[in-house]
């Protein structure tokens, strides 16, 4: 009894002193656009969604120690650049997370395999980021212009949306959602009639509906996104698009631009998304304690910021078990190694190309009537399963999956 | 129905009219623009501001006290008008015997400030403006679908473009105006109070800035940006009009709407440069700009 006693005591010790000397420390940085067109989809919203993520890993592994830094990057590549390289090189980050703005967050990708640290992409949509330019340093988290494109263009043309239009942003952006649309309309056996590219941060565009209508398609395809999105839907409802018989398809909408236009305005409108807050209990729940965080009590978050808990708390677990965050090549491989699963986005993998998969949500915005309370938006109409939501692997022509 | 260059003469009529519409906006911002310009020498690089806090000033006594679109496009002119006068009052009378460089800075800096705390406070995204029920729906001309509120906007806007022209070149009141800018000493000697008369003159620019941001509401996202990405273009208006040209600032105003919206339907991409091809060959043909006067 006192042998046993006395052994217990030891390995006690023992275990103390493991844990002791394995206290790990982490830096991560929340790269994003903090005052310009894309600050409500992420910005603030993603800092108060790593926060959390950080509050809820470290109550669980309080050996791990977890700083936390923030930047804006102004939606400017160049300037993006500059806070990575600093950030990596002077003040020991070991990872950057969200990055909203596709032309950024490529060159901090490029920045982040040059430097061996870890980038988790939550805000920006080029699917290339799992594709053409992916790296080992590099994990696309939320969604991507392909899952968009595949999401809505497939379930409108399956219920005889087979007629399109376009009306897109004229930059890399618009031109890749446009592109992966256009793909899964015509394999879906749909036809796209014409398109107008239209330049970013339109502010009028009676003109191109006035083209849009006149094309006679049956629907109206947004590739574009934020203000111009909504300046569309906004002069669609007042022209009568939709009372003519023709049908907006949003690509890329968030809650935010929901919000922004009113459900008045909005209904009726089909999108795809992979997070949506009021969906389930967990979601709930988490949305209450983002807004007590954000301190802002009307707002919801988006599935970006989702994606930033999501991402993080995943990020996390890899460096606990690898015990140092130093080499990102090594936490990123271990991150793909290892199944996801957290309270938003439930299990899921990532795969060799970087390319995180969990299930796409087909929403529709509800009529005014049919919301209950504020925030509640969309009607989920189908789940995608997650190995139909994304690219598959052989299309992507991603280097590190070939091998 | 006939063709031209390859486009149904029905599209083509629709987008003229299109064209009309937005050059109301235009004709709006660059009237108050050249106003402010031609009496009082300040470049007023916050009137996209401006125009922004019109919109959201709608907003918000509609969000907060029920006030709807009527009541608000007299309101929101005269709250953000005061606001106006109050700038006025605290920075700008002393500038007006800088160089104009220091006024553009200055408003400038304020578009920024003003911008700034929008949205902070609003966030980026924009907020909900419905339209007024009278003017829903709208009326089928043939060739196109005019929705009443378009029809209503082109009216306001010629109202009131004609009205300031009215007022500052045919009356008695515009003739001091415009005596008070070419030497207001003079005009002080004769008993008139010049530096009331161009305070108010700044507070009615910056109404009709507010006054087009409400008539934007209902049609445009209203999110803090949305002044920012409008007031270049209407600074090229006034440019190719001639600075402080009212008439100049209207008539540029309407013809570069329509120009704008031929352009989206030959060559869409170009659709936000045109205007800017078009100052640079004014500049170099009349640079004093189309109706402008040689200084």
């Amino acid at each position: 009894m006192k042998k046993t006693l006395g052994l217990a005591a030891l390995t006690a010790f023992l275990l103390s002193g493991a844990a002791h000397a394995q206290q790990v420390t982490v830096k991560v940085g929340v790269l994003s656009d903090m005052s310009s067109l894309y600050s409500d989809i992420g910005g603030a919203g993603s800092v108060a969604a790593a926060k959390l993520a950080i509050a809820d890993f470290t109550k669980a592994n309080p050996n791990v120690k977890v700083e936390l830094v923030s930047g804006d990057h102004q939606n400017k590549p160049d300037v993006g650049s500059q806070i990575a390289n600093q950030w990596y090189d002077v003040d020991k980050v070991d990872a950057i997370i969200d990055v909203p703005n596709s032309g950024v967050a490529l060159a901090v990708s490029q920045i982040s395999a040059t430097k061996n640290k870890a980038f988790v992409v939550s805000g920006a949509a080029a699917s290339d980021l799992s594709g053409a330019k992916c790296n080992a340093n590099t994990i696309h988290w939320t969604y991507d212009t392909w899952m968009l494109a595949n999401g809505t263009g497939k379930a409108i043309v399956k219920t005889g949306g087979d007629s399109w239009f376009f009306l897109t942003s004229d930059y890399a952006f618009g031109h890749a959602l446009e592109r992966d649309t256009m793909a899964a309309v015509e394999k879906n056996g749909g036809k796209v009639v014409g398109k107008v590219r239209h330049p970013l941060n339109t502010n009028d565009f009676s003109s191109f509906l006035l083209q849009a209508q006149s094309s006679k398609a049956k629907i109206v395809g947004l590739a574009n996104a934020g203000g111009d999105t909504i300046n569309a839907i906004k002069a669609g409802a007042e022209f009568g698009l939709v009372k003519g018989g023709q049908k907006f398809a949003g690509l890329l909408v968030f809650a935010s631009d929901v919000n922004a236009l009113g459900l008045a305005t909005a209904q009726g409108l089909t999108l795809t998304g992979t997070w949506y807050w009021d969906m389930n209990d967990a979601n709930r729940a988490w949305t209450k304690r983002w807004q007590a965080e954000r301190n802002a009590a009307g707002k919801f978050p988006t599935m970006v910021q989702a994606g930033v808990y999501s991402g993080l708390t995943h990020y996390l677990k890899s460096v606990a078990a690898l015990k140092s965050g130093a080499d990102g090549k090594a936490v990123v491989a271990e991150m793909k190694k290892t199944p996801t699963d957290d309270v938003l986005f439930g299990k899921g993998t990532v795969r060799a190309d970087g390319r995180k998969v969990h299930p796409a949500y087909l929403l529709e915005v509800k009529a005014p009537g049919e919301s209950k309370h504020p925030g509640d938006f969309y009607h989920v109409r189908a789940t995608i399963p997650a190995d139909e939501a994304f690219r598959p692997v052989a299309e992507g022509n991603c280097p590190l999956a070939k091998s | 129905m006939f063709e031209i260059f390859g486009i149904p003469s029905g599209a083509l009529f629709g987008q003229l009219l299109i064209g009309l519409i937005n050059g109301s906006f235009y004709a709006l911002l660059s009237l108050g623009l050249a106003v402010i310009f031609g009496m009082l020498n300040i470049i007023n690089f916050s009137h996209g501001a401006q125009y922004m806090l019109g919109a959201f000033v709608a907003y918000l006594i509609l969000q907060y006290s029920g006030i709807g679109y009527w009541p608000a496009l007299i309101i929101a002119p005269l709250v953000v008008g005061l606001l106006g006068v109050i700038i006025e009052r605290v920075f700008l009378q002393w500038l007006y015997k800088l160089d104009h460089l220091y006024g553009l800075l200055l408003t400038f800096g304020l578009a920024l400030i003003i911008e700034g705390i929008v949205r902070n406070k609003f966030g980026s995204a924009g907020l909900p403006y419905t339209m007024p029920e009278s003017l829903r729906g709208g009326q089928n001309l043939g060739f196109m679908f005019l929705p009443n509120y378009r029809a209503w906007v082109i009216v306001a806007s010629l109202a009131i473009c004609i009205s300031t022209w009215f007022v500052i070149e045919r009356t008695r009141l515009g003739a001091y105006l415009r005596a008070a800018t070419e030497n207001p000493t003079l005009v002080r000697a004769f008993g008139i109070n010049v530096p009331v008369m161009i305070t108010l003159t700044y507070g009615f620019g910056v109404a009709l800035a507010a006054f087009a941001g409400v008539m934007a509401a209902p049609i445009y996202n209203v999110s803090p940006q949305m002044g920012s990405e409008l007031i270049i273009v209407v600074f090229a208006v006034v440019v190719i009009g001639g600075m402080g040209s009212i008439l100049g600032a209207i008539v540029t105003g309407f013809g570069l709407g329509v120009v704008e919206g031929l352009t989206k339907v030959f060559f869409p991409e170009a659709s936000n440069t045109v205007i800017f091809v078009i100052m640079a060959i004014v500049l170099l043909v009349r640079p004093a700009g189309l109706f402008g006067r040689r200084a």
